[in-house]
């Protein structure tokens, strides 16, 4: 059966607090593997607190589904809030943090965010930070050939961005007659662990750079919901109907450093889940009180969700020499 | 009689028509071309890509994600390099997300020296390869392998990398591909591809039949009971042409051609050091942190109370390059001479 064509949903009231529920569910959960990590019950932690207002939308605005009639994800590692807003369970990342026997998506072996998930086309997430601008080419290749509306889209910072296999992803995206259905994300947060963006880029709006292969780009703000909601929608139903590339950047901050290896600590950035707060307050979609007891939910879930992640088993060691091979027949 | 690049070619196009090939592609390998080898000529999914082997790599990655069968190729194995890390990703895939996805793609490369290749043309890489965990090594000494090895190759779950020794790509086989014609004019006039303008040129494909080496299935390529020959691709001409020389002043060796390097058939190499008590590996790559070095080692952790004397290995110098010069290039990788002086030395060596 073919799959259903992909339509944007109507961005109304119902649809702005959805997205403030799962912006909050992302935080939440980066917020706990933060404090995992700082009382032993995590190793290194990396993610994407200070993306949700870019990532949530990416979530929601996916096309779902295993298979070229759906979208290909090769996301990099502050991806979560794209996951949540897909409807991956948080207790997942935290078992993934943790590196328990339980972690579907790596089973103990990869870093946090680090995600693998074939029914919904989730490629692994590796922390080469680049390559998955060069894996987004063939699954794209495969959706060209294969018709319908489906996109691969690849999202990566602008640190990776310096990476060569960046200008092969909008190289061969552009191949004269043979134009790929690919979303090149760049979510700038102008650093590179700990190198600022204006030592190592002559223009912040990386999106640009693709102006040489006449790819169509776009900036926004990526701390802003619903213009970040807007430009993706722009840019899916490009990629989707016109079966060629489109760049997207998002300004983004970055709340809490590169990673643990730089203390996790909080930096006065904007924020955009409070800008987004005083947004639904202003427009009288949610009440401060409604606010809170989004946090309290995913915070109380959260914490009970920890409390089954430390109590389940860590992998075995023997199980290190499992799946080094893949014994079954072939073909994901 | 098909010369290896031909049976290259003819286990492509079996693998399209039978086992699920969706692309084959690299740097010249499409229309008009087929490969600097020839080895892609006439192939149906066959296509070219720009000069980018990041791309080539990452690509076959994504199309194998997809649902795909790629063959890539890099057109010689010395501009691998800027794409290890890729290769280590395919290589870790399956086990780093736990098996949730694998990566069933070939990955093929001419390797070796013996053309001129000068620096750049005539690097070996199982060495380094095999450093690289997650993937399946394979190298063939003869057309009839080559074929076998590569529809094995194309029904492999797991990353396969194929190296082909590019100095025997012209040499033809002693046996025939099931399917193939016997008249090698007969099978030329069908599949190579006519000089000059081939736009309107179609391959007439003879019905090639289904043929596997499995993986991991190495072959004793002469029996013998005084020295075991452990080597692959250019060198096992070598090494079975010393053996029958030595053959003649009383000397009876063993050559066992590895074809798969990796994971090799220790079992087969136990049993002939068993059988003969001595151990000479043979290849082109470096000397330092040989994969030879590793059979070595395997030996003598399995089979160490059979040796009669030390096990020995015959490598290329440890140089930055096999060199343009013919005196350089035979002064860096065993030539026909060493190989027969390294074997007569340890068949003769007293125990």
């Amino acid at each position: 059966m073919p799959a259903t064509p992909w339509i944007a949903p109507a961005l109304d009231a119902q649809l702005k607090i959805a997205i403030h529920d799962k912006m909050a569910l992302g935080r939440a959960t980066e917020e706990m593997m933060i404090r995992m990590m700082r009382t032993g019950h995590g190793y290194f932690w990396i993610g994407g607190p200070g993306e949700e207002g870019f990532n949530v939308p990416l979530g929601l605005l996916t096309k779902k589904g295993h298979g070229p009639d759906y979208d290909y994800l090769h996301l990099h590692y502050r991806s979560s809030a794209t996951i949540l807003a897909m409807g991956a369970e948080p207790i997942n990342l935290l078992r993934q943090m943790r590196a328990t026997a339980t972690d579907p998506y790596s089973k103990g072996r990869n870093f946090v965010n680090h995600f693998a998930i074939k029914p919904w086309n989730v490629v692994p997430v590796t922390p080469t930070i680049e390559t998955q601008y060069t894996t987004v080419i063939g699954t794209a290749l495969v959706q060209q050939r294969h018709g319908g509306d489906g996109l691969s889209y690849v999202t990566g910072g602008d640190a990776g961005s310096a990476e060569g296999d960046f200008w092969t992803c909008m190289n061969w995206s552009t191949r004269p007659g043979r134009e790929l259905p690919v979303l090149i994300l760049v979510t700038q947060n102008e650093f590179g662990i700990s190198t600022p963006a204006n030592q190592t880029q002559n223009n912040l709006r990386l999106n640009e750079r693709a102006n040489g292969f006449g790819i169509r780009n776009a900036c926004v703000d990526g701390n802003d919901p619903i213009a970040s909601w807007h430009a993706l929608v722009e840019a899916m139903e490009y990629v989707r109907h016109e079966r060629k590339p489109y760049c997207l950047q998002a300004n983004v901050s970055r709340l809490y450093g590169h990673s643990s290896s730089s203390g996790a600590n909080r930096y006065d950035e904007p924020d955009c889940l409070g800008l987004y707060e005083q947004r639904l307050i202003r427009e009288n979609l949610m009440t401060q009180a409604e606010i809170q007891a989004v946090w309290d939910k995913h915070n109380a879930q959260l914490a009970q969700d920890l409390q089954i992640v430390i109590a389940e088993p860590m992998p075995d060691k023997s199980h290190v020499l499992q799946h080094v091979w893949h014994e079954g027949p072939a073909g994901n | 009689m098909a010369n290896l690049a031909q049976a290259i070619r003819l286990a492509l196009h079996f693998g399209e028509e039978n086992l699920g090939v969706t692309d084959i592609f690299g740097e010249d390998v499409g229309a008009p071309l087929g490969g600097v080898f020839t080895a892609t000529q006439g192939l149906k999914t066959a296509w070219n890509t720009p000069l980018d082997e990041r791309g080539i790599i990452g690509t076959a990655l994504g199309i194998a994600y997809a649902g795909g069968k790629p063959v890539a190729e890099i057109q010689f194995c010395d501009y691998i390099y800027n794409v290890i890390d890729l290769l280590k990703l395919c290589g870790n895939v399956t086990w780093s997300s736990a098996g949730e996805y694998h990566v069933p793609m070939v990955l093929m490369t001419p390797v070796g020296s013996g053309i001129h290749g000068s620096m750049y043309h005539s690097h070996s890489f199982e060495s380094i390869a095999t450093h690289i965990q997650g993937w399946k090594i394979v190298m063939p000494s003869n057309p009839k392998d080559a074929y076998g090895l590569m529809l094995s190759a194309i029904a492999e779950p797991n990353p396969v990398l194929f190296l082909a020794p590019k100095a025997l790509m012209r040499q033809k086989g002693a046996e025939l591909i099931p399917g193939e014609p016997a008249d090698e004019k007969t099978l030329h006039n069908m599949i190579d591809a006519p000089l000059g303008d081939r736009s309107d040129w179609q391959p007439n494909w003879p019905p090639v039949e289904d043929y596997r080496v499995a993986i991991g299935e190495a072959k004793i390529a002469r029996a013998g009971t005084q020295l075991t020959v452990v080597t692959y691709g250019r060198m096992l001409p070598l090494s079975v042409n010393a053996a029958e020389t030595l053959a003649k002043e009383g000397l009876d060796i063993e050559v066992i051609d590895l074809r798969t390097i990796y994971p090799f058939d220790l079992p087969m190499v136990k049993a002939s050091v068993e059988k003969t008590g001595r151990l000479l590996v043979i290849n082109e790559d470096t000397e330092v942190t040989n994969f030879g070095e590793h059979i070595i080692r395997k030996v003598l952790d399995e089979a160490f109370y059979s040796l009669e004397v030390k096990p020995e290995l015959l490598a290329g110098l440890d140089v930055p390059g096999v060199g343009l010069a013919w005196g350089y290039e035979q002064n860096s990788v065993p030539q026909a001479d060493d190989v027969l002086a390294a074997m007569r030395r340890l068949a003769t060596e007293r125990a």
